[in-house]
């Protein structure tokens, strides 16, 4: 173990920190001025970072070599799998964010600095292997969440979601807290790789220790909105600038998940029993509390945040069958499901009236597609996508995550999942039905910028069934990241 | 042929053609539309004349590695050439029968229609298991569009229902495709079709799919889905849902069920004989009492296809080929029949049949072609419906006489709700002057239904011409399903031997 070696491994949140650091000196003495410019910088840093992290992904990197700072971080293919998707929803997050504000004359240059230090602290938390590291990551990117949250400072509702978020959050916070003091006190350890031999060796555990692991996984429950712990989730997608909720909905929902996979499967992976019935139930309950959920929702908004609540049910299945293909499948439905994600808070943000007001009730885009068919396209697109209809790319990851599940034998969790997701589909199809079905509404008429369009053409081109043609590439790279995951342990 | 990848060119065709159409919109649409399905006709007609009657089994095929898990696997065997054929016949004319009925946004809908002739193709052509699900699966967003956009008066709620329901069917279908992959380590379909899964496995697996076909065939008591998305479809939606959309289920029980699941179709045989029963007589009943002609023709379908249903789970050869030609034939005779209605509801703006009458007089092509329809539909000798019908009736009265003997009432209750509807709408009295004063078939209308009208009767003179592609492939799969094939009820006895010195004496019997 050498001070070289880690410093290396941790260059690119060494790239971010600097980086952030250097804008929010910039941002002091040059104020708002220089937000637009802040903007492409903090977009050019975590452009770097991801050609840093890329390499490791590319070799498979895993094992001891990719251990820095005596077994607390560790940046192997795994962590760098999900820090590509971290710092890409960064930078979506930052380049639909200047004509959102602009509107309300609040672009400032805090923006970019905080979108930075919450995708630097998300990295921490997928590359943690140790709990204390989990924790410093964690609260970094929920600090700079809280203030992102309540950006719109002057809107009530903006204001309302940054402070709902910032006391469930703290909850959350104390009870992983909790467990994790509990987990340590039975196991004499804060690393992963130490509670994993000690829970290896012990036969069956104490219940104390038991209760730890429920106390983290319930803690991580709510940073990652499964059921039973989403109930702020609604609230606060509504209530955030929407390219907050886009940052929210991609980066920390990946980096919350990514940590949970972690400590499931490298810190409680010698005793899957414990966990796996509390995610199966989590699993369920999502996928059909957020189906459910989302049937009486008037704002799409609204409507997107059960649909991830759905989704996270959909992941979880991955977990629960704790197998290095199960996953592999959660990688590449996290990929899916930030390109779906992204696609569609991107298409939210490009409906707007005349005005440049945003528009989101769901009446309001009756008939879109007379008057803005490709924009109806791409989000009928995302709403077969999110409803996992073929040949959309969507399906995929569903495909991939049922197979897991099929395969390691939890064919009555498959069965019952996947026919949970009919309940799904009604309300994906009720938009596509107000969309194309409706008379039109002629609400939707203000023009988006560029980086909104490339974002959509994007995104949409790889949830279209052209994605199924980097399955082969996509499925390689979930693969040897999940591979890293297991070695690990 | 060899190495030319003519389906995928079958595939790409309409595909081009839909991106074509939304890009056009308009008039140019439709033309670009009724272009692409013709060269898909041309392609289908070489793909039958180039197809190798007693060659291999799966001809055409391709395969190219180009995702994880599954292949881009094509190839067609008979029955698929003989459903594809069937798809690329109906698509010009549900284009022509769309000419000039749709007016508004031109461009998707045109799109939509050729999106899902390449998705139908696919179907019948995938030899992957995934490939398979992908294109069955994805029928779905098409139709719901066309449906709901350009349906009727209750279209959204069809919509819906047509939607969630095949969904519902088909989410089972996709674990159990999962679980026989992982089980026999393949997804290629002519693989799996001799691999033998264990009994008890069978019995889920033929559950889970059976879910599926029987939403999409549809069976009793799971058909409710098909009046509702008929009666709102534009014509050229029901002419392809009847005649393409349909017969998926059956080619789903004909290509799955029974070559990879024998001993769970034996076991499950009572099933379906006894849906397939009530099927017949309880929604040709309910034809009988419909005032909507769409919703006459889409009664009367649920009882053709339990006609399927019981040829297929016949277990021989008669039962199987039967089968095969009632769908070929209810493909053409039924898309007939929706387009005949559509042909009088672009001019009426309505299907309530009390609204007609007397048209004989002032439409005599039109009841001429509605005429051979209808007999062909009621199942008349020399026309499609009588070949397959009486081969499906044949192949079942082999295993049970009461079967046979309940599902041929449908042919007579069929004549009745048919001929009760003709009389109605062609002949009697002119009882409303504008329905009097419709004109006769134009010249678009006539270029649909000839073809149509020159099919059926083919297919009831000829059949050889459409069994004998398909002969080896039924008689492969009959070989497979032999060992499960259930005992027949009739009790045959050996005639007494007659005694050999006396041949005289029996053919004076006989002249009795």
């Amino acid at each position: 173990m050498d001070w070289q070696h880690s410093l290396l491994l941790v260059a690119p949140e060494e790239l971010l920190s600097l980086g952030g650091l250097l804008l929010l000196l910039a941002a002091g003495w040059g104020g708002d001025k220089i937000a637009r410019a802040a903007s492409i910088a903090a977009c050019i840093a975590l452009a770097a970072a991801m050609a840093l992290v890329a390499p490791a992904l590319a070799e498979g990197a895993s094992g001891p070599a990719t251990s820095a700072f005596f077994g607390q971080f560790r940046a192997d293919a795994f962590a760098s799998f999900t820090k590509l998707l971290i710092y890409g929803s960064a930078i979506a997050a930052l380049a639909v964010a200047p004509q959102f504000f602009d509107r309300y004359k609040v672009m400032r240059a805090e923006y970019p600095v905080l979108i930075l230090f919450a995708a630097l602290g998300t990295g921490i938390m997928v590359s943690a292997s140790d709990f204390m590291t989990l924790y410093i990551g964690l609260e970094m990117n929920s600090l700079a969440s809280y203030v992102l949250a309540a950006f719109l400072r002057r809107d009530e509702r903006s204001a309302e979601a940054g402070l709902k978020y910032f006391v469930l959050g703290a909850l959350a916070s104390g009870i992983l807290l909790f467990g994790v003091s509990l987990t340590y006190g039975f196991t004499g350890s804060t690393g992963f790789a130490g509670v994993n031999i000690a829970l290896a060796a012990g036969g069956p555990m104490a219940t104390g220790a038991v209760f730890g692991v429920v106390f983290v996984l319930a803690g991580i429950a709510f940073k990652i909105a499964a059921v039973p712990f989403h109930m702020w989730t609604p609230d606060v997608y509504e209530g955030s600038p929407t390219p907050v909720t886009l940052f929210f909905a991609t980066a920390p929902k990946v980096g919350a998940m990514a940590m949970l996979m972690r400590v499931a499967l490298e810190a409680f992976g010698a005793q899957p029993g414990v966990w796996q019935q509390i995610v199966i139930f989590a699993a369920l309950a999502s996928i059909v509390i957020g189906a459910l959920g989302a049937i009486g929702q008037t704002n799409i908004k609204r409507l997107l945040a059960y649909s991830s609540i759905n989704n996270v049910g959909f992941i979880l299945i991955g977990l629960a069958v704790a197998t290095q293909q199960g996953a592999s499948a959660m990688l590449t439905y996290l990929a899916i499901y930030v390109a779906m994600t992204i696609a569609s808070f991107v298409a939210v943000l490009m409906l707007t009236d005349a005005n440049g007001e945003p528009v989101e009730q769901l009446v309001d885009i009756a008939g879109l597609s007379r008057t803005r068919p490709w924009l109806a396209a791409a989000l009928a697109a995302v709403m077969f996508s999110l409803a996992g209809i073929p040949p959309l790319f969507g399906f995929w990851g569903k495909f991939v995550v049922f197979q897991a599940a099929v395969a390691a034998g939890f064919i009555p969790l498959a069965a019952i999942g996947i026919a949970a997701s009919v309940i799904g589909a009604f309300y994906y199809l009720k938009v596509v039905k107000v969309m194309y079905f409706d008379e039109p509404a002629d609400k939707v008429t203000g023009a988006s910028d560029l980086p909104h369009k490339l974002l959509l053409l994007v995104t949409s081109l790889f949830i279209s069934p052209l994605g199924y043609l980097a399955t082969i590439w996509l499925g390689a790279l979930s693969d040897s990241a999940a591979a890293a995951l297991f070695h690990a342990a | 042929m060899n190495g030319f990848p003519i389906l995928s060119l079958m595939l790409l065709v309409p595909l081009v053609g839909a991106v074509g159409s939304l890009v056009a919109g308009g008039k140019a649409a439709r033309q670009i539309a009724l272009l692409a399905t013709l060269v898909d006709l041309a392609l289908g007609i070489v793909l039958w004349l180039n197809y190798d009657i007693g060659g291999e089994q799966w001809q055409f095929t391709e395969r190219a590695r180009l995702f994880a898990g599954f292949d881009w696997a094509l190839g067609i065997d008979g029955i698929a050439l003989m459903l594809t054929l069937l798809t690329v016949f109906l698509m010009p004319i549900c284009i022509g029968a769309s000419w000039e009925a749709i007016e508004k946004r031109a461009g998707e809908y045109y799109a939509a229609f050729l999106f899902m002739e390449t998705l139908m193709i696919g179907v019948f052509a995938a030899q992957d298991l995934y490939l398979f699900y992908i294109m069955f699966e994805a029928g779905l967003i098409p139709m719901y569009l066309i449906i709901g956009v350009w349906g009727g008066a209750d279209r959204i709620y069809a919509s819906y229902k047509f939607f969630l329901y095949t969904l519902l069917g088909s989410v089972l279908m996709l674990i159990a495709m999962l679980w026989m992959a992982h089980a026999a380590g393949t997804t290629d379909i002519p693989t799996l079709m001799q691999y033998n899964f264990s009994p008890a496995a069978q019995t889920w697996l033929f559950l889970a799919f059976f879910a599926s076909f029987a939403v999409k065939m549809p069976m009793w008591p799971v058909h409710t889905w098909l009046p509702d998305a008929h009666v709102q479809a534009p014509t050229a939606g029901s002419v392809i849902l009847a005649g393409v959309l349909l017969k998926m289920g059956g080619y789903g029980f004909i290509r799955f069920s029974l070559p990879m699941f024998p001993e769970a179709s034996a076991q499950f045989a009572w099933l379906i004989f006894t849906l397939s029963m009530v099927a017949v007589v309880y929604t040709s009943l309910v034809a009988l009492v419909q005032h909507d002609m769409k919703k006459l023709i889409a009664y009367s379908s649920v009882a053709h296809m339990a006609i399927v249903t019981i040829g297929l789970f016949a277990f021989n050869v008669q039962g199987l080929e039967g089968a095969m030609i009632v769908m070929l034939s209810h493909g053409l005779v039924s898309g007939a029949l929706f387009l005949s209605v559509g042909i009088i509801y672009d001019r009426l703006h309505t299907r309530e049949i009390d609204r007609y009458g007397g048209l004989a007089i002032n439409m005599p092509r039109y009841a001429l072609f509605f005429m051979l329809f209808t007999m062909a539909s009621v199942g008349l000798p020399g026309t499609s419906g009588f070949v397959g019908e009486f081969l499906s009736l044949g192949g079942i009265y082999q295993v049970s006489s009461w079967v046979a003997l309940i599902c041929t009432t449908g042919i007579i209750l069929g004549a009745a709700y048919m001929l009760y509807l003709y009389r109605r709408v062609v002949f009697g009295d002119q009882k409303h002057a504008d329905a009097a004063a419709m004109t006769d078939l134009t010249f678009r209308e006539l270029a649909m239904v000839i073809p149509l009208g020159l099919a059926v009767l083919w297919m009831g003179v000829y059949p050889e011409s459409f069994l004998a592609p398909m002969r080896a492939d039924i008689a492969a799969l009959d070989a497979r399903v032999a060992r499960a094939r259930p005992p027949g009820d009739a009790r045959w006895t050996a005639g007494k031997p007659v005694a050999a010195e006396a041949p005289h004496a029996e053919h004076n019997e006989g002249a009795h």
